[in-house]
């Protein structure tokens, strides 16, 4: 009854070490793709500007978004300078607010435009274009629009002194097709400058530039975040080892008086080892994978709690802890078993 | 008696005293490790967080509206109000001046070259300033890292300039040439790419845009990078509505909204605001980050609790007979309870102090070679970690005291294990 306690404990401490080891492999191999989502709020990482302040052709828009093919937004922006009534310069821009939205989630907006002449107006423009938010008009070569202040909006940045419609107004109006498509791609930094290739190749007559300053900022932040978690996980998988290792170790010394009768009613040393070590790659194995399977359900609890996402559970690693559940097993067996083969049966059974 | 005892057994059984005593050290550092790098983790993404560059935005109060396309400045430069120069370093008078990890003032005028008119932006690279007894140097070298130039940056005290390398490809210059600019004529120390509007542009130090545009001592923005708190509601609130001790906290706490008042403070007749694409996702990216260090510090301590139980319970459970011999000898259960525990509270106080010292040693490591500075060890750390080492060795021998001590004494005279 002894016995079968030990060999319970020493499956459990199996089993745990393989959860353990699971979770922080699926962990550290899925931080990097959690967080990069996050990343993306920073908004557009590639930008594709017309060559000479010319417009894009009017597929443009239609090919970067066969390019990305769902990895990703592509927002149009049209520019112009236009004048108040009272003469006032200002710089309105037309785009699609839906897809906006969801590119620049920074944007602080009162309230988003839906009806057609609805216009969205950045805080310092509000003072000379609609000062008490009333329906204001907006002359360009000669054409007027009459336009409501639906909302303001607020960035800290160039938006602010901005008047935004929607593009669909703004080309009835204006006549002049977008200059500017904003791509907020998602992937790796080699999956970014493929696609800035890409979309290169479907847009030959504008240029298309990553933006540094969101890909490099992401690139480092990302990199020693990878190298904290990775060396955090090293540390955790190393410890649940050493866990595994003692119980492990434990369990075969206990048995010593066992393989002592055994030894000393004939069998060899090597079919002892080899007892021992079946038992051990048994005990390893079965482990192993209830402890992946633990680990796997670890991993998604974390990823739920952290990130509000499922973690992607890796089948994969499956060979990997089995082989290590298994290698450690072994190796805490054979240290005993071959300590125990200098001893002579006769000083076990004594009782030394 | 007693002391001799536990004496004894460290002198005899020194082996497995000795692995009992490695698991717990290394749990510990393990464990010490862990919370130190876990507690640090936010400073450091913070401070890498700066990569981003400038945070907040400086203009003047009175500006006229700004007309803006793609980076590109159309408004006329007499257009508009200024900020003075020489009201700048006052930066580093403010509450949060450590916060502040550099600024850059920015002034655009247009000039006439060969090829047509051409943008040229006036800033600091990497200026020295002094404010009181401080020397500092700021710049865009600080607030936009992602800047790289091919060749020299200019002096701040020159009359050097940088060609943007979209500008540079059209003139057909490149590093080392002259460019004459309003009768003067500039020596151009590098190419410079951004990746923006500046790689049109001719980039130069402020003086040089101040003197072309008559105005001396004039900027017309301040880019600011600051280390920041993430924004919560007592954030988003408004000073002026807050009073007495409310009012300091929201002054003395770093949010970007406070920095932000405290430049208006400093600098006279501006305006300052964060700017939002860099300021409002600090917060969420930080918080994920530390979230997860959070919960792999607690699977750490998990994982090394049980890993010093484990390796407590097996070298006291070993020694089972032992314990028969003393209960048939005559020990009450309480004494030999008290011998076993006296020796694990002499393990784990032994193991932890090392393992306190070689996880502090490991945490500096870790600091050192992902974010290149040290970590702090809080000294508060140490007591806690030390009383934590010893509940779990503590808690992981009881377990196997409670069965070893149940263990009839018979057995263990008949030497049946």
């Amino acid at each position: 009854m002894l016995r079968r306690g030990r060999a319970a404990s020493a499956l459990v401490a199996m089993v745990v070490a393989a959860a353990v080891t699971t979770a922080m492999l699926n962990l550290s191999v899925d931080v990097q793709a959690k967080l990069r989502k996050e990343f993306r709020n920073y908004g557009a990482n590639i930008v594709v500007v017309a060559k000479d302040a010319q417009s894009l052709p009017a597929d443009a828009l239609e090919k970067v978004r066969s390019v990305l093919g769902g990895h990703g937004l592509a927002v149009p922006f049209a520019y112009v300078v236009a004048r108040t009534s009272t003469g006032q310069p200002v710089v309105v821009s037309g785009t699609d607010f839906d897809e906006v939205q969801k590119l620049n989630r920074w944007w602080s907006v009162s309230s988003w435009p839906h009806a057609t002449h609805d216009a969205l107006v950045g805080t310092r423009a509000v003072a000379a274009v609609a000062p008490q938010g009333q329906p204001f008009d907006l002359s360009f070569r000669e054409r007027t629009i009459h336009l409501n202040s639906a909302g303001t909006l607020r960035t800290g940045a160039a938006e602010d002194s901005r008047v935004y419609i929607s593009l669909s107004n703004f080309q009835t109006w204006t006549d002049i097709k977008p200059s500017t498509i904003e791509i907020s791609a998602t992937g790796s930094s080699s999956d970014i400058a493929a696609m800035v290739q890409k979309v290169a190749e479907a847009v030959p007559s504008a240029e298309v530039r990553p933006v540094r300053q969101i890909m490099e900022g992401e690139a480092l932040v990302l990199g020693k975040t990878r190298a904290t978690v990775t060396t955090a996980a090293a540390l955790i998988i190393a410890t649940a080892a050493l866990c595994l290792l003692s119980t492990l170790l434990g369990w075969v010394f206990d048995r010593r008086r066992d393989f002592a009768i055994m030894k000393a009613l004939g069998a060899s040393g090597r079919l002892i080892g080899g007892f021992v070590a079946a038992e051990a790659a048994a005990l390893g194995a079965v482990g192993a994978v209830i402890g992946f399977a633990i680990g796997i359900a670890i991993a998604a609890l974390i990823g739920r709690i952290n990130f509000h996402a499922p973690v992607v559970p890796r089948f994969d690693m499956l060979p990997i802890v089995l082989a290590g559940g298994v290698v450690v097993a072994l190796i805490s067996s054979v240290i005993p078993i071959f300590l125990l083969q200098r001893v002579e049966p006769a000083m076990i059974l004594k009782g030394e | 008696m007693f002391a001799r005892l536990v004496y004894e057994s460290f002198r005899r059984q020194r082996r497995p005293k000795l692995l009992a005593g490695v698991a717990i050290t290394l749990g510990v550092g393990v464990a010490t490790a862990m919370i130190a790098v876990a507690t640090d983790i936010g400073d450091k993404i913070s401070r890498e967080l700066r990569t981003y560059g400038a945070n907040i935005l400086v203009t003047p109060q009175d500006d006229t509206l700004d007309l803006q396309i793609g980076g590109v400045d159309l408004k006329p430069p007499s257009d508009g109000a200024y900020l003075d120069e020489a009201d700048l370093p006052k930066i580093k008078g403010m509450f949060w001046r450590n916060n502040i990890v550099g600024f850059a003032p920015m002034l655009t005028v247009p000039v006439s070259l060969v090829g047509g008119d051409v943008t040229l932006l006036g800033t600091y690279f990497s200026r020295r300033l002094t404010f009181g007894k401080q020397d500092f140097t700021t710049g865009v070298r600080n607030t936009h890292p992602w800047w790289k130039v091919q060749g020299a940056w200019p002096n701040d005290e020159s009359t050097e300039i940088l060609l943007g390398e979209r500008l540079a490809g059209k003139l057909g210059q490149s590093a080392g040439d002259q460019v004459e600019i309003a009768g003067h004529s500039h020596r151009v120390t590098g190419i410079l790419s951004t990746g923006g509007a500046e790689d049109d542009q001719i980039v130069a130090p402020l003086t040089v845009a101040q003197r072309i545009l008559g105005k001396p001592g004039v900027v017309r923005r301040v880019y600011v990078s600051a280390v920041t708190k993430p924004e919560d509601a007592f954030a988003r609130r408004d000073p002026k509505t807050l009073s007495g001790a409310m009012y300091d906290r929201w002054y003395c706490s770093p949010y970007a909204q406070s920095i932000a008042f405290q430049l208006q403070e400093a600098i006279p007749h501006s305006h300052a605001e964060q700017i939002r694409q860099v300021a409002q996702n600090e917060g969420t990216v930080l918080s994920r980050i530390k979230g997860l260090m959070f919960l792999l510090t607690i699977a750490a301590l998990l994982a090394s609790a049980l890993a010093v139980s484990a390796a407590m319970a097996t070298t006291i459970f070993e020694r089972r007979t032992e314990v028969g011999l003393m209960k048939a000898l005559g020990a009450g259960i309480t004494t030999v309870a008290a011998l076993f525990l006296a020796e694990s509270s002499l393990l784990a106080l032994g193991g932890g102090i090392l393992g306190f010292v070689g996880g502090s040693l490991l945490a500096r490591m870790v600091g050192r070679s992902i974010f290149g500075s040290t970590i702090a060890i809080e000294p508060v750390l140490f007591p806690v970690i030390l009383g934590i080492a010893m509940v779990v060795t503590f808690a992981g021998s009881a377990l196997a005291i409670r069965r070893a001590v149940r263990f009839d004494p018979v057995y263990a005279l008949r030497g049946d294990a």
